[in-house]
Order: C-alpha cells, then sequence, then structure tokens
C-alpha cells in the first residue's frame, strides 16, 4: 500500500501553485501555459477520482451490449466494428443510452464546464423533475 | 526560437523595407504575437514617410513549411490578393518573401486592428451592436469569397463531400483509438452525403469565429486562408455554425453571435447559390466530426513534434465534438 496524501491531492495542490502562484506572479505566454498546465492537472485529478467508477460501469454495460467479455479497450473496438459494419445502429436497445453515459462521463473528466455538456445536464435534470411532479 | 535567430530575422525584414512600402526605410520592432506550431505571425513596424506603420510576418515555423495540409504561404498571398479584388475584407500583402531574401517561406501584410478573440466577439459589451448584423454581413461575406475564380486557383485541392467524409475517415482510422460516436456519425455522414456541387467553388475551409478580425462596424477582415480548397460552398456555411465555435452561446448558432436564417438570408442576397437546409445541417455535423477528429488527431502530435500540455488539453477536447455529435443524431 502507498501512502498519504493520494495523488489525487497532491496533483491539486501543484494545480493550485500554478494558477495562484506561477500565473500570478508571470505574464505573457508563460503565464498562460502555466494556467493550462494547471487545467491539465485539474483534468488528470478529476480522471484519477472518476473513472474507475465510471470504467467499471462502461464495461459492464459493454459486456451486456455485445454479449461477449473483454478488455475495456477491446470491447470498445468491437464496438466501433459493430457500429461501422452497421450491425448496430441507433435502433439497437441500449446503444443510445450506452453512448450518452459514456460521453458524459468523459465530458465530466475532460471539460466539465463544457456549454453543450451543462445544457444536456440541465435538460436532463428537468426531464427528471417533470417526470416526478 | 533564440534571440540571434530573431535578430536575424529583424535585419533581414529591415534590408527589405523598402519593398514593403513606398520610400519605407527600415523594420524594426519585431515581435512574436503567436506561439503556434503550424504557423509563425510576427508584428514589426515600417518606417517610412508617413511614420510607423504596423506591419504582420506570417511565416513557417523556423521558415520552414511543415503542415501536408496547408496550401503554402505563397499560395495564401496570392488568395488574399485575389479576395481583395472580389471585395473580400481582407489584411493588404505587402512583400511575399522570395528565395533569395533567405528567410523561409512567408510574407508580409496590413496589420488591421480589431478583435479575433472568438469568446469576445460572442459575448462582449462592446461589440454587442455588432453581432445584430454579423451573421448576416458573414452570409454576404462568403457569398463574395465563392464568385471568386476557382480555376485561378489550379494548385488547391478539389474535394467533393465524399472525398472529404473519406478523408477523415481514413484520418480517424489511423489514430487507432476506437470512438463509437465517431462510427456512428461517419455512417450518417455516408448516409446523408450531398451529391457533388453542380458548381465546385472557391472554399475558405476555416471561416469561423476566431478567424475573423471583427470590430464595432463589423468583418473588417477574413484571415488563416490555409486550408482553401475548391469544393461545395456549403462547407464554409456549415462549419461557422459547427458548435465549437459558438464559445458557450449554444443558443446563437453562427459563431456565437447569431441565427443561421440571417447568414443565409445575408448569402443568398449578395448573390451565393440557394442555401438548401438539410445540406447546411449536413454539413454542420460534418463539422463537430471534422474538428473531433483533428482534436484526436494532435495526440499523434503530442507524442511526436510538439508535446506542449497545450496540445495535450487540445487533444482531451475530442469528447467536446463527442457530445455535440451526440447531440446532432441521438437526441
Amino acid at each position: 500500500m502507498q501512502d498519504q496524501p493520494t495523488p489525487s491531492e497532491v496533483i491539486g495542490a501543484v494545480a493550485q501553485f500554478l494558477k495562484t502562484v506561477v500565473a500570478a506572479e508571470t505574464t505573457g505566454a508563460v503565464s498562460f501555459q502555466a494556467r493550462v498546465a494547471a487545467n491539465a492537472l485539474e483534468m488528470m485529478r478529476r480522471e484519477l477520482d472518476l473513472a474507475p467508477a465510471e470504467d467499471a460501469a462502461e464495461h459492464d454495460r459493454l459486456k451486456a451490449l455485445l454479449g461477449r467479455d473483454g478488455s475495456l479497450l477491446a470491447l470498445n473496438a468491437e464496438l466501433s466494428r459493430r457500429i461501422a459494419a452497421g450491425e448496430m445502429d441507433l435502433t439497437t436497445p441500449g446503444l443510445s443510452d450506452h453512448l450518452w453515459a459514456t460521453t458524459l462521463a468523459k465530458l465530466a473528466v475532460d471539460q466539465p464546464t463544457y456549454a453543450a455538456y451543462r445544457a444536456e445536464l440541465a435538460q436532463r435534470a428537468g426531464a427528471e423533475g417533470s417526470r416526478e411532479t | 526560437m533564440d534571440s540571434s535567430a530573431e535578430a536575424e530575422l529583424e535585419r533581414g525584414l529591415d534590408g527589405l523595407a523598402p519593398r514593403m512600402g513606398e520610400g519605407a526605410t527600415h523594420a524594426a520592432d519585431l515581435r512574436r504575437l503567436t506561439a503556434g506550431a503550424t504557423q509563425e505571425v510576427w508584428r514589426f513596424e515600417l518606417t517610412g514617410p508617413g511614420g510607423p506603420t504596423p506591419l504582420i510576418l506570417r511565416r513557417a515555423p523556423g521558415g520552414v513549411r511543415v503542415s501536408e495540409t496547408a496550401v503554402g504561404l505563397e499560395t495564401e498571398a496570392q488568395l488574399l490578393a485575389a479576395a481583395a479584388e472580389a471585395g473580400v475584407p481582407v489584411p493588404p500583402v505587402r512583400y511575399v518573401l522570395q528565395p533569395e531574401d533567405g528567410l523561409g517561406h512567408g510574407f508580409v501584410m496590413g496589420f488591421v486592428e480589431g478583435e479575433t478573440l472568438g469568446g469576445r466577439i460572442a459575448k462582449s459589451e462592446a461589440l454587442a451592436p455588432a453581432r445584430a448584423f454579423l451573421a448576416r454581413q458573414c452570409g454576404e461575406v462568403l457569398a463574395r469569397i465563392h464568385a471568386m475564380d476557382p480555376d485561378a486557383f489550379l494548385q488547391l485541392r478539389r474535394a467533393t463531400p465524399a472525398e472529404l467524409v473519406a478523408q477523415y475517415k481514413a484520418a480517424y482510422a489511423a489514430s487507432g483509438w476506437p470512438r463509437p460516436v465517431f462510427d456512428l456519425a461517419f455512417r450518417w455522414l455516408e448516409a446523408n452525403c450531398p451529391p457533388p456541387p453542380e458548381q465546385m467553388k472557391l472554399v475558405h475551409g476555416d471561416f469561423r469565429n476566431g478567424n475573423l478580425m471583427i470590430g464595432p462596424d463589423g468583418v473588417r477582415a477574413v484571415l488563416d486562408w490555409e486550408i482553401a480548397h475548391v469544393g461545395d460552398p456549403m462547407e464554409d456555411l456549415g462549419w461557422i455554425c459547427t458548435n465549437a465555435w459558438r464559445f458557450g452561446v449554444v443558443d446563437k448558432p453562427v459563431g456565437g453571435f447569431g441565427q443561421r436564417e440571417d447568414l443565409w438570408a445575408g448569402y443568398e442576397a449578395a448573390g451565393g447559390p440557394p442555401v438548401r437546409r438539410e445540406h447546411a445541417h449536413w454539413w454542420e455535423v460534418y463539422g463537430s466530426m471534422r474538428w473531433g477528429v483533428m482534436c484526436a488527431g494532435m495526440t499523434v502530435a503530442f507524442r511526436g513534434a510538439d508535446p506542449s500540455v497545450e496540445r495535450a488539453v487540445i487533444a482531451r477536447r475530442t469528447s467536446e465534438n463527442e457530445i455535440d455529435l451526440l447531440r446532432l443524431l441521438a437526441s
């Protein structure tokens, strides 16, 4: 067992340092690149925090959808192949839901502030709310 | 670039000053504006009878050409000159670097004052009045670009919509990473592909918010002609509506500042061919696929010629296009 603090915590601290110290106390290209670097570290921290659970869920969905087992990469390659070959499309039960769930999980790591992602989440929350009432 | 190379470039430009303007004597105050891997952009001051004039140098990195898809800076300079004649707002070309100048490939153009940052164009208070007419004006400008003579540019690539899809499909396959959403998009693009256009037009290829110099009076210059080609003019009308170039203002499809109907009305009023709505939509889907494949390709560049953090972060923007494609095709 490795020790603590966790990689996620340390990466978060380095990102804060880049943003609040390096970016703030430099100008021009260096300041800009320090901010980009901080954002990249924040992204990797989200991946460390979120990916294990999301990857496991994606793996389960792929196994059910494809009726076989394999690595996450192999199953994604197989899904790609079947869609490209026209063997599966949006009328295939579960495919649309799977692609949406997988894509939303990627956005939660890559670009959680992306406007189209926020709009999609808001729409889904709205639909959920109206179903409940 | 180190400071000695920069000093050498400045000396070279200084020697060329008389060819960049009537009575000009010196070039000085050279400053690098972008650190792009595909192109260098420099600003400097030309000293002449009327006082100093700011000019822009666009040059291949280190003076050497690297990109395979770019048309080449000499062709870009020719395109700018032809566009100016066709009434398209562009920076005036002042000088094209010659082999004997020893400064590589590039050209010098006039400096146009204005805003190019997409987010500011979509959101800033100062440009609010321009946003009221910008979409229509973009349509008018595109009609003028598409009226340029493609036969004057036989060196440009000619490609039908189906050929472009095949090109990006091959680029996706070469990336070696499965993306089921892209496969879905390619199936849809192939099934709904517009036929080869009745008339192949000169297409700018990167006409979008971010490549337009904007002032309160509207479009001051159309920049970045490096991926111009000859093909279906609807491509340009779809690309400026692609979600990636709305800078967060998703309900204003034209660059985050206007509505499609205004873009199309301006285009048709200025003599552009009638816009077929379903084709315009196809090109928007194509746009998200195209930018997605381009982002995905950044991983190759990151692991190769340009291992910068910026490159890595752009590669991670691929998923933005995956959600855009799902919103277009599966909602």
